[in-house]
């Protein structure tokens, strides 16, 4: 026959942020690390091999930083006018930089001097990357330009004019060494090939371009200015998504590592992650300043935001959880587990699975012997009060469906008394579990009505709660007295009937009074 | 022979098949129970029932076997007859006619020709054990009238009587006595329980009793839960008894198994306790049977047990406790509170089932098809204890959800509210919980109902509560991008002057929702949410509303608690206000039934019938099925009895309950590959007759024994013409006919005389054209059946 039911444990939902596996990864990283710069990140770049280095842009300067450091391990800061833009080669062993005067400088990591410089733009070029063969760099300059620069003897190979306004982002495929993207503040983002003198495609975003993406497949171009873009270039350009969830610009954009989330930093002060196959933002990041630039480590492990005050705010993933120290037991052999696992289905067999063995909690198996006295001692015990007080609420309530309440709480010495009641005293007010302990209290002051004033302790806990049920009851009262005049404010204003949506809170605990000390 | 344009009350199952203990066969392969005044034979393996044995005209009040012929059964009625038959045919052998009013029946194999029954002489509560002496004479109807009293001043119920020791005494219970009277001295010794009087002992009334078949030992069950073993009663004083305590509650049935080894008792635990050697010590339980224990038996070969329950159900019991088949007939066991409905999938009627759950009831089968366990907690059964009821089900969406509202009140001001959401699912073919709210409304819920247009795009449900509002709850997507989610939330809430909500309905469209405040009906628009009108009348409380359907769809109809019927026309905002008896309803049927009339359902034909006649054809697509205070179902129905009771989805025959076996198995394997063959070859002929099995010409030829049928030439011609008939009309039905029924009738008629009936809307139409046919093979068949008649009676005569 049917076996024995357990207990029905009352949910409430979970108000305020939902947690979801997103929520989880993304909140796991420690308290942020704050680095003062000069002026404004405008560049945030990881090398991307390790020790995964990482150069910070900050007005006439680049740092690099170690993963874990707070100083800098290295500093460029050769340049006369502001630096943009310091880009590590796909080895990490080179770093370009453009700057406001016009130049694009190479450096050698381990170097000081620039190695090569290339001069060509007339104005401030705002971004420089390498292409896919490591050896030619791409800039995009104020001038409206954007030039193809060999890297062995340091000369122009190219140069784009279409653009009608500064060209401020752009970046270039990872795939494909000829292939390269640049947005500009012409409201257009423009794919050139550096086997043809002229842009093989061009999507219009409709905004200044703040920050160009390209995925690592490349089939997706990302763009951003006051919103976040997401077109299909094996599409020809056609437009994905548009992304509103920021209120101001967006400045900078980033995958994570494995390419399923995208992160947008804004001059709104978030960072916002969002999901790439939904595009649906599934975690969002809060910061002091507006943000500039934003990069993410290998693996995640870092999060490194600049801003617009010259804060560098560094946030490391917590290390995983300890391992356990316990020697290992030992575990019965493999082949115990795969034993007759592996028999193939023949054609006529006919297949009986195992019954899933139903697993009965501690309280539910004394509930199913009728110990009943039992199973409130367990969910009476501290640690269950306090974590997950609604399995207590609900026992106490299948008690007193099967009327044997009084029986389970009656015969309690001092101690387990004042169990009980400190639970009743953590959760009478609290509306979810108030009928249920109203009644349960009613039954222990009936029952203990007669013993009272033979031990201090228990009295205290009833006169604490004899005081807390005073006070409910002058909230109650005030707030029936506030919605008294609510609704003779709102009877005043208009008279519209029938829909009147105004919640009445319970005008419970009329009994408890009756508390004698 | 019944006129077809008769209509009649048919009493249609869901009859109680716990009455009386139940019986097995010798060889265990089948069991006998009462169920109204029929017997039923089921098999005990494949739980189905193989024959219905009709015949008496009352209560069948006790069976038992033939102790001469096994094959035999004797039942007794309260229609004063005892009735032999034979069982694996389902064929009546003999009536014996006694006159009064029997109320159980034993039989001895000691006493060979004749039974004892209990008969109630003079006074109503005054019950006598009689032995009747059955006349042998080969006539199919005989009076017997010879009586012989046994013991007088005896409990009507069965379970007070038992025989001892092979017929040596017979022991009887009533209050405090028991008494045992001895065949061969005619001698009674009656014993008194010595604490009777005592205040302290008040409870140990005498409740069973059950004699051991080898030995002098009498177990008497008590109502404080004691089961008392006494012996040596042969003597006034030297009388001893132990006792025997696990019950904590009244025993309800005892029972020794065959070889006397051990003791089987029962009661409101629903606990079945297996004493051993008559010991405290030695017992054995099955817990959790579902619904108190009303009687315990023992198959005579001794395998088996069975318990029957007051859920209406009997469990066959392996000798090793464990429970091998569930015979389960309509639920009444408790009072009916979501009223009868119909599942619009499988068109079973649904009800309160088991406490807690929900139960889907074929009605073409008289069978239970599922229970859905809806409040899901342990059932603890106790004298006194407040249950959470399930109060109220409604059905959505064409069958895809099912809301439930279950309640528990104990004080005034604690109420435990919760309503369930349900959606039905194509891969398990069942229900699924999909939202739980807790405390819906501050009071308790009067009334639900879900939108059922044809093209609602969003799933609506409408809850109206006594504490003066009414909610809309809709269906919503919160599926994101970790899992998909559908759930209900509220969407509006609603009332008027915060009066008490009572009762609220769709209009047929959807587009109308009516709200029923008190006496006051308010009318929304279902997209806005709107107040449009209010309707006022001064006849009473509206208890129930209903909107008019197709081309009523413009009135709203209204009942009120003094019965009187409102009618409101929306174009126009008129009110018509009439009684049901003034304007001419279609059809009274009048005493119907002993009890009050409770609930009442319209099930929508599979197949519509055709009635000329104008007052019938209201029964046209829908059958009328109503529950009485009782709980028996009764319909009303033109057909003649044997028609209607006989179930037209087959005719089990007994060999066909097979048990499944190893051997089965190896050769069903072939055989079923075989049929199989035969079956593509076949298929074709059978498209074309799929309605063999119904004819009932066919079903009649076949299951009338050979030896009683006049010979094959003579039949021949006559069965292929209803053959060659029935096919014609076949296909005259299958003719698509144009949809010009009347339909201004179908919506007047439901509400006419019942106010509290659910409307069904029917799905197919048919014309009146194939009529003529029709009652051509009807002719025929009656021609057929007259002639098994007088074969009857000539064989009789032999």
């Amino acid at each position: 026959m049917a076996g024995y039911k357990p207990v029905a444990i009352q949910t409430y939902p979970i108000l305020g942020e939902k947690i979801t596996q997103d929520t989880l990864y993304w909140n796991n990283y420690k308290t942020p690390v704050q680095i003062k710069e000069f002026g404004a990140v405008s560049k945030v770049d990881f090398s991307p091999q390790p020790p995964y280095n990482y150069a910070v842009t900050a007005s006439s300067r680049i740092h690099i930083y170690g993963r874990y450091s707070q100083e800098p391990i290295k500093t460029f800061s050769r340049f006369k006018d502001t630096a943009y833009c310091a880009t590590f080669r796909q080895d990490g062993r080179l770093l370009v930089a453009g700057s406001e005067d016009g130049g694009v400088q190479l450096f050698d990591i381990s170097g000081r001097a620039p190695l090569r410089q290339f001069e060509g733009h007339t104005k401030a070029v705002h971004t420089v990357d390498f292409t896919a063969d490591k050896y030619h760099v791409v800039s995009g300059a104020d001038d409206y330009t954007v030039k193809l620069w060999d890297i062995p003897n340091s000369k122009e190979i190219l140069t784009f004019k279409e653009h009608s306004d500064y060209v401020r982002c752009g970046c270039a495929s990872k795939l494909n060494p000829d292939l390269f993207i640049t947005g500009s503040y012409d409201h257009t983002v423009k794919m050139f090939d550096a086997r043809t003198s002229e842009s093989v495609l061009s999507v219009e975003h409709g905004q200044p371009v703040e920050s160009v993406l390209l995925f690592p497949s490349g089939g997706l171009l990302v763009s951003a200015g006051r919103y976040v873009k997401v077109w299909d270039m094996l599409k020809g350009g056609q437009l994905l998504v548009s992304l509103k969830n920021h209120h101001k610009t967006v400045t900078c954009l980033c995958l994570s590592s494995s390419g399923q989330r995208l992160l947008s930093g804004s001059l709104d002060r978030k960072v916002k992650v969002y999901s790439t196959t939904s595009y649906k933002v599934v975690h969002s990041f809060d910061y002091a300043a507006s943000i500039l630039s934003l990069a993410l480590a290998h693996e995640d492990e870092t999060i490194v935001v600049g801003m617009t005050n010259g804060i560098l705010s560094v946030k490391h993933r917590k290390s995983e959880a300890k391992k356990e120290s316990l020697p290992r037991r030992r575990r019965p052999a493999y082949r115990t587990f795969i034993k007759g696992k592996n028999y193939m289905k023949q054609r006529d067999d006919i297949l009986i699975n195992r019954p899933a063995k139903k697993h009965l909690e501690l309280y539910d198996r004394d509930l199913k012997h009728f110990r009943i006295s039992k199973a409130l001692d367990r969910v009476l015990d501290p640690t269950c009060t306090i974590k997950t007080p609604e399995i207590t609420v609900s026992i106490i309530k299948e008690l007193n469906r099967r009327g044997v309440l009084a029986n389970a709480l009656a015969g309690r010495d001092e101690k387990e008394i004042s169990h009980v009641l400190n639970f009743l005293i953590r959760n009478l007010s609290q509306p979810r579990f108030a009928p249920v302990l109203i009644n349960a209290a009613e039954i222990i002051i009936d029952i203990y009505l007669p013993v009272i004033g033979q031990s201090p302790v228990v009295d205290k806990k009833f006169l604490l709660l004899q005081g807390l049920v005073e006070k409910e009851i002058d909230y109650q009262r005030e707030l029936l007295e506030t919605l008294g005049m609510m609704d003779m404010l709102f009877a005043t204003m208009r008279r519209k009937e029938g829909t009147s949506v105004l919640e009445h809170t319970s005008d419970g605990f009329p009994e408890n009074k009756k508390i004698e000390s | 022979m019944v006129e077809e344009e008769n209509i009649r009350v048919v009493r249609c199952g869901g009859s109680e098949l716990n009455f009386r203990r139940a019986v097995f066969s010798a060889d265990s392969k089948y069991i006998f129970c009462v169920s109204g005044d029929f017997v039923k034979v089921y098999s005990t393996v494949t739980e189905e029932c193989v024959h219905i044995l009709h015949g008496h005209r009352n209560l069948v009040t006790g069976i038992q076997l033939n102790p001469n012929n096994h094959l035999q059964l004797y039942s007794c009625s309260l229609d004063g007859t005892i009735k032999l038959w034979d069982y694996i045919d389902g064929i009546l052998i003999k009536t014996f006619i006694v006159g009064c009013k029997l109320h159980a029946l034993f039989t001895l194999a000691q006493a060979e020709d004749s039974v004892f029954v209990i008969v109630n002489k003079e006074k109503p509560d005054i019950f006598q054990l009689v032995s009747v002496k059955l006349p042998k004479s080969s006539s199919q109807e005989v009076e017997a009238k010879e009586l012989s009293f046994v013991l007088d001043y005896i409990n009507q119920s069965p379970k007070c009587i038992a025989f001892g020791n092979e017929g040596v005494y017979v022991a009887a219970v009533r209050e405090f006595y028991l008494s045992v009277y001895f065949f061969k001295k005619k001698t009674t010794s009656r014993f008194t329980l010595s604490s009777s009087r005592n205040k302290k002992h008040a409870k140990n009334n005498f409740t069973c009793v059950a004699c051991h078949p080898t030995e002098d030992c009498i177990a008497s069950g008590h109502m404080d839960g004691k089961i008392r073993l006494w012996r040596n009663f042969y003597d006034d004083k030297k009388y001893t008894y132990t006792c025997l305590h696990w019950h904590h509650d009244m025993v309800m049935d005892l029972a020794f198994s065959v070889t006397g080894t051990s003791l089987l008792s029962g009661g409101r635990e629903s606990v079945l306790v297996e004493w051993r050697d008559a010991t405290e010590k030695n017992k054995e339980f099955l817990p959790r049977l579902g619904a108190t224990i009303e009687h315990i038996s023992v198959s005579p070969a001794g395998d088996l047990f069975c318990t029957s329950h007051s859920d209406n159900k009997i469990i066959i019991i392996h000798r090793n406790l464990e429970a091998s088949a569930v015979i389960q007939g309509l639920v009444k066991d408790r009072s009916i509170f979501t009223g009868l409905m119909i599942d619009p999938r499988t068109k079973a009627l649904v009800l309160n089932g088991k406490p807690g759950h929900l139960q889907f009831y074929s009605l073409q089968s008289d069978k239970q098809l599922y229970n859905l366990d809806i409040i899901q907690q342990e059932y603890i059964n106790d004298y006194g204890l407040i249950q959470i009821e399930l109060t109220k089900a409604a059905f959505g969406c064409f069958g895809n959800w099912l809301a439930t509202v279950e309640q528990r009140q104990e004080k005034e001001t604690e109420l435990e509210l919760q309503m369930k959401l349900w959606m039905y699912n194509k891969k398990t073919q069942g229900f699924i919980l999909n939202t739980k709210i807790n405390m819906p409304h501050e009071d308790c819920i009067t009334a639900l109902c879900f939108c059922n247009a044809e093209k609602s795009e969003q799933p609506t449900l409408v809850t109206a509560s006594k504490d003066g509002y009414f909610k809309v709850w809709i269906l919503t997507d919160d599926s994101d991008i970790y899992k998909k989610a559908v759930g209900w939330t509220c969407d509006f809430v609603g009332s008027y002057h915060k009066y008490q909500a009572t009762n609220c309905c769709f209009s047929e469209d959807g587009s109308l929702l009516a709200v029923s405040f008190e006496e006051i009906v308010t009318i929304w628009d279902s997209v806005t949410w709107e107040l449009k009108c209010t309707f006022c009348q001064r006849a009473g409380k509206i208890r129930h509303l209903c909107f008019g359907r197709l081309t009523c769809s413009k009135y709203l109809l209204g009942a009120t608690e003094n019965g009187i019927l409102c009618c409101w026309n929306l174009l126009s905002c008129a009110l018509f206000v009439f009684k049901p008896s003034e304007p001419r309803p279609l059809y009274i049927q009048k005493g119907i039934s002993r009890e009050k009339v409770q609930w009442g359902v319209f099930v929508p034909r599979d197949v519509p019938e055709s009635f000329t006649s104008e007052a019938y054809q209201w029964l046209n697509r829908s059958q009328f099925y109503f529950l009485t205070k009782s709980q028996s179902l009764l319909t009303f129905s033109t057909k003649s009895p044997e028609e209607k009771l006989t179930p037209t989805s087959k005719q089990l025959l007994a060999e066909e309950s097979l048990p499944t076996t190893p051997f089965y198995f190896i050769l069903g394997k072939h055989r079923q590959q075989q049929d199989e063959k035969l079956n593509e070859t076949l298929e074709n002929e059978l498209v074309q007759l799929p309605l063999t099995e119904n004819i009932p010409a066919i079903s009649e030829l076949l299951h009338t024994p050979a030896h009683v049928l006049p010979s094959a030439a003579f039949l021949c011609s006559m069965f292929v013409n209803s053959l060659l008939l029935s096919k014609e009309t076949k296909s005259a039905k299958e003719i698509p006919e144009d949809v010009d029924m009347e339909e201004e009738k179908e919506s007047e008629d439901s509400d006419e005389e019942n106010d509290f009936t659910e409307k069904v809307q029917d799905t197919s139409n048919t014309g009146l054209g194939e009529d003529i046919i029709h009652q051509l093979s009807k002719s025929e068949e009656k021609e057929l059946r007259k002639f098994r008649k007088i074969d009857y009676s000539w064989i009789a005569a032999l």
